[in-house]
């Protein structure tokens, strides 16, 4: 995920500083892992230094400075780049939970790939039970829902890869010592 | 406490294997997912809990009580006022309005037809779907069309909902929203529920998940048939 841009996005309602960005960003993505301020402010300096955003004065209530960030116009226009720009859609081929069965076919043998894909398929089975929890209790925000459906749908998709990768085990094994 | 138990339960259709053995305990207000690809017996365990089909050999108790032997009468009796029932589609009476369809549990157990329409409204309501009370089936979505059938299986406040796919004809959000509700009202009343899925992300809302597999309970290194700590009662 790009830090950059995200903080771009949450720049275009307004200047903010980098507390307030922080808060927003843990805030509208909930499931992502929550910036570290170190981050916040190397970010607002790498976007700074491109010129994408301008210190927009000072807010001092008593505690540390607080220097408030804006957009550029160049800031908005990489913004508008970047919501404009399609991902491309990733077959996950590459992950590491396919390497790993794989690896397990060739490296071992049916039983070996076959437990993996059980543990695996468990893990994954407790971590959706955990979002659907998430998204179904009654303090749940939107923004909750919209980020555990998010997760729910790919892991959804892993756990219907793994269901049927479980009966195809046996004859892919065959077919690659073959 | 053991609710509903199925011990041994054998079931073929003629020469068809279906069920080879299946042996479940669901406690009282859990909400159990049995789940399994196609064929693997689900729909066929769900029909010989709720005492639609009679297992060939095994035996299912309701509360201690051995139900499998007991007369289709008996039976029915229970489906009526115990058990409530839902399946995938087709269960609405398509003459009749949405309020209609979900009076009619109570009208047949001889509750009056304005007691039993004021129910019904409740009831609508509680699932969402008040605006469509006067509307027939072919004029609702798929998802309303579902909602209402929910409301007629809670209607009688059963102890136990059977739901075979209830969520299989509907699109992610329709059926999001009609499982959401079930399960709300379900944990609120106690019902116990046995949810027939093969769909994981539908079997996440249940407390448990028993997974069948060629006509028995797949226990092979899942542990899914107990609760997980992300389970949310």
């Amino acid at each position: 995920m790009s830090t950059q841009h995200v903080l771009l996005g949450l720049l275009a309602g307004g200047a903010r500083h980098g507390y307030e960005l922080k808060r927003a960003h843990d805030a509208r993505l909930p499931r992502a892992r929550p910036l570290a301020f170190g981050q916040v402010y190397a970010t607002l300096a790498r976007l700074q230094r491109d010129g994408l955003v301008v210190p927009a004065g000072q807010e001092r209530d008593g505690g540390p400075d607080r220097t408030a960030y804006a957009l550029t116009d160049e800031g908005r226009a990489a913004l508008e780049h970047w919501l404009s720009t399609v991902e491309p859609p990733v077959p996950y081929v590459a992950s590491t939970l396919f390497a790993k069965v794989v690896v397990a076919l060739l490296a071992a043998d049916v039983d070996r790939a076959r437990a993996y894909l059980t543990a695996q398929r468990r893990a994954h089975t407790a971590r959706l039970r955990e979002l659907t929890a998430v998204k179904t209790a009654p303090s749940a925000t939107l923004d909750d829902v919209v980020a555990a459906d998010f997760a729910i749908a790919h892991l959804d998709a892993d756990l219907r890869w793994l269901h049927t990768t479980l009966d195809r085990v046996a004859d892919w094994h065959r077919e690659v010592h073959s | 406490m053991t609710h509903l138990e199925a011990r041994g339960v054998v079931k073929a259709y003629g020469r068809t294997p279906a069920l080879g053995g299946v042996t479940l305990d669901v406690a009282e207000g859990e909400i159990v997912a049995v789940t399994g690809p196609s064929g693997c017996g689900k729909s066929t365990l769900l029909h010989c809990l709720a005492g639609i089909l009679r297992p060939d050999a095994g035996e299912v108790t309701w509360r201690g009580a051995r139900i499998d032997t007991w007369s289709e009468a008996a039976r029915s009796r229970l489906r009526r006022t115990e058990f409530g029932v839902l399946f995938q589609f087709g269960q609405l009476v398509a003459e009749l309005t949405a309020a209609e369809n979900v009076a009619l549990p109570l009208l047949l157990a001889g509750t009056g037809r304005r007691e039993a329409r004021t129910a019904a409204l409740t009831w609508l309501d509680r699932l969402g779907v008040a605006e469509v009370a006067d509307v027939r089936p072919g004029e609702m979505s798929g998802g309303q069309q579902q909602r209402c059938a929910t409301a007629r299986a809670l209607i009688t406040e059963p102890r136990v909902l059977f739901a075979d796919e209830p969520t299989g004809a509907l699109d992610t959000l329709a059926g999001e929203q009609v499982l959401t509700q079930l399960v709300r009202l379900a944990r609120e009343q106690r019902t116990t529920v046995v949810l027939v899925t093969h769909e994981p992300r539908i079997a996440a809302y249940a407390d448990r998940e028993v997974m069948l597999r060629d006509g028995l309970v797949d226990h092979t290194g899942l542990g899914l048939d107990t609760p997980l700590a992300g389970g949310h009662r």
